[in-house]
């Protein structure tokens, strides 16, 4: 019994799986005290809230993991949201889509050239691109509104408001991507050489990997899961306003860091990001749920992104304080 | 103490080989200095370029009055930029200045039923305690100071709206809302206090022992810490800094508007960061310096302004900002990185 306390280790464990323990406690918490809270609807529409954020970091995991950041996914969310919810009516579903997912493509190619490519420093560059992105935005819709007239009538609403065996589609895209995209990581070459260069950019260069190119294809790919974001985004709205995603690569970010994948390149999964992204939507609906202002999860945000990462230096450090 | 020996003298040898490497290159090239200052003074030659073009775009950009008015309207992200500056030449970032700076607004204009002396001093201490919370989890927890202020950034957006709940605030006391009126000359009293602070700022990064360990602990935090720094103390006073900064800017916006919304600042941590960049102050920090940040400031409020004035549709001038900044990092890269 000493033994298995022994190896137990509490504290150990605490700070090892610290954020999950405080979550199970705000799990039970909030299940005590709202009825709606556990139930397969109430999980499924938290999955489904979570999807659009979800599925932009499945690609800005990739990014981070690279050693790099993406700060321009909110406005490269708003840009493509109303490229697609734009050109529906012109152009039709299909082509629409196409487009918008060219234009993330785009994007996030121009975001790799100037940071894979010209190795310039990736926070600056895409802190740029937010700016002139929202410029492009507003420019492409003269600062209107975009809408879909009918929103009825097109096979478009299944990608935000379908369904697929009783899941929302939303919760399929997101889940899928995050099962594909977590095999890359996880099983091929590709994804191990993501990690060399977050781990350690100069060996890996050293041992004959192109970080160039591996670098310029993370950003590819956080462009194209954007792009896929505003699929389902306008999908869901069927109309956009300009300013649509401003904020959301912070949520991105929060939902990354809070899963423990390290800023600073080499360390985390695509499960991580799962997890984390689904912590903070379970934190919203739970403090809606018990009945606070919607503004009260930012302040619990706070102290848990500082918190999960905070246990996560001490365990590595063996000491809560520097 | 031999450790510290080694590493004193390693930075003794370092700095000064490096500087004249870059001076022989120039002067083998170009043979002459005057490059050398536009390389590490580019932005104040993008200002002047900016300033000589909108002159001739627009009749109504080079009178004293839309200059005295660039001027005011660049002093609130100046102030920002003043703590930003310091902050990133200790290596670190504060991402939270936009929510402090509404939160202290909010504050100035809301406990003024109490009397503007408690106004003000509410907001400023709210400021400085924001700041102090920043610095002291940072240096206490090992957390990079990105994670902390991005926690912050939205958490103290939440303090706003838990204290104004959701509702703007306006103002109640006269004497408050004429400050942000009061000129000395053609000059607002907020552009001058804009100019002393960084001037003092300027002064106490140059000439002071805190100004030259700040680029110390930058340059190389080991380092530092084994040649006797105190960091920590540094890195705490500077985030202080820029929460004390936050809350002037917040108060004196408020003054101008007569009002505080609880949206107010949201994006200005973005923009105090290009300001700061285009300055030439690295994110790595250990380099920097408020005369290129007060450059960054002043170039920002001159295109928005100047492009207004030439009727271009607002979002082009977003466009042209994000365009100039990744040039700016383009150029700075050629001249400072072979």
């Amino acid at each position: 019994m000493d033994a298995l306390i022994k190896r137990m280790n509490l504290p150990d464990l605490a700070r090892q799986q610290g954020i999950l323990i405080a979550f199970v406690i705000f799990l039970v918490v909030v299940a005590l005290n709202s009825d709606t809270f556990l139930t397969i609807g109430n999980v499924l529409q938290v999955l489904r809230q979570v999807s659009i954020v979800g599925t932009m970091a499945l690609g800005v995991t990739f990014v981070v993991l690279s050693g790099r950041l993406d700060l321009s996914v909110g406005s490269m969310l708003s840009l493509t949201t109303v490229v697609v919810v734009g050109l529906h009516d012109k152009i039709g579903p299909g082509p629409a889509i196409l487009v918008a997912l060219l234009v993330g493509l785009l994007v996030g190619a121009v975001n790799g050239i100037l940071i894979g490519y010209v190795r310039l420093n990736s926070l600056i560059v895409t802190l740029g691109m937010l700016s002139a992105l929202q410029g492009v935005t507003l420019i492409y819709t003269g600062g209107k509104n975009v809408g879909i007239a009918d929103p009825d009538a097109t096979w478009f609403a299944i990608f935000g408001r379908g369904y697929f065996l009783d899941v929302p589609v939303p919760v399929w895209i997101f889940l899928g991507g995050a099962l594909v995209l977590g095999v890359v990581l996880a099983k091929t070459a590709y994804g191990r050489q993501i990690y060399a260069v977050g781990g350690n950019e100069v060996a890996s260069s050293a041992s004959g990997i192109n970080a160039k190119r591996i670098v310029f294809s993370a950003y590819v790919l956080s462009g194209l899961t954007v792009a896929v974001a505003a699929v389902i985004l306008g999908s869901r709205v069927m109309g956009s306003q300009n300013n649509v995603g401003q904020g959301y690569e912070l949520q991105v970010l929060a939902g990354i860091i809070l899963g423990g994948t390290s800023l600073l390149g080499g360390s985390g999964t695509i499960l991580k990001t799962v997890i984390g992204i689904t912590i903070l939507g379970f934190i919203k609906n739970g403090l809606l749920l018990l009945g606070f202002a919607y503004y009260v999860q930012w302040l619990v945000t706070w102290g848990v992104i500082i918190g999960a990462v905070w246990l996560d230096v001490a365990s590595k450090r063996g000491s809560l304080f520097e | 103490m031999k450790s510290v020996n080694s590493i004193d003298k390693s930075m003794a040898q370092d700095a000064p080989t490096r500087k004249s490497v870059v001076c022989t290159q120039h002067e083998r090239f170009l043979g002459g200095s005057l490059l050398h200052w536009v390389g590490r003074n580019s932005i104040w030659v993008i200002l002047i370029v900016c300033l000589i073009g909108f002159s001739f775009g627009s009749p109504y950009f080079f009178t004293v009055f839309n200059l005295s008015n660039i001027l005011v309207q660049s002093a609130f992200i100046g102030f920002l930029s003043i703590g930003m500056t310091l902050i990133m030449i200790n290596g670190g970032i504060d991402l939270t200045v936009g929510s402090t700076l509404a939160l202290c607004a909010c504050l100035a204009i809301g406990l003024q039923q109490y009397g503007l002396v408690v106004a003000i001093t509410g907001a400023l201490g709210a400021g400085l305690l924001l700041g102090f919370l920043n610095g002291i989890i940072v240096v206490k927890t090992g957390v990079h100071s990105f994670i902390v202020t991005l926690g912050g950034l939205i958490g103290i957006r939440g303090l706003v709206f838990v204290y104004t709940g959701e509702n703007s605030l306006s103002a109640t006391n006269m004497s408050f809302m004429n400050f942000g009126m009061i000129s000395i000359g053609p000059v607002s009293l907020i552009a001058i206090l804009f100019l002393v602070f960084i001037a003092f700022a300027q002064w106490a990064l140059s000439r002071t022992r805190h100004g030259r360990e700040a680029y110390a602990i930058g340059g190389n935090r080991q380092a530092a810490e084994n040649a006797g720094v105190k960091v920590s103390r540094h890195i705490v006073i500077n985030f202080m800094v820029s929460g004390l900064m936050a809350a002037v800017a917040g108060i004196t916006m408020s003054t101008q508007m007569g009002a505080a919304t609880p949206n107010l600042g949201t994006n200005y941590e973005l923009w105090t960061i290009i300001a700061v960049v285009l300055g030439g102050t690295k994110l790595q920090g250990g380099a920097g310096a408020l005369w290129g940040t007060l450059g960054g400031v002043l170039t920002l409020g001159v295109l928005r302004n100047g492009m207004n004035l030439m009727h271009v549709q607002p979002f082009y001038v977003l466009v042209l900002l994000g365009v100039v900044l990744i040039l700016a990092l383009i150029v700075d890269k050629q001249f400072n990185n072979e």
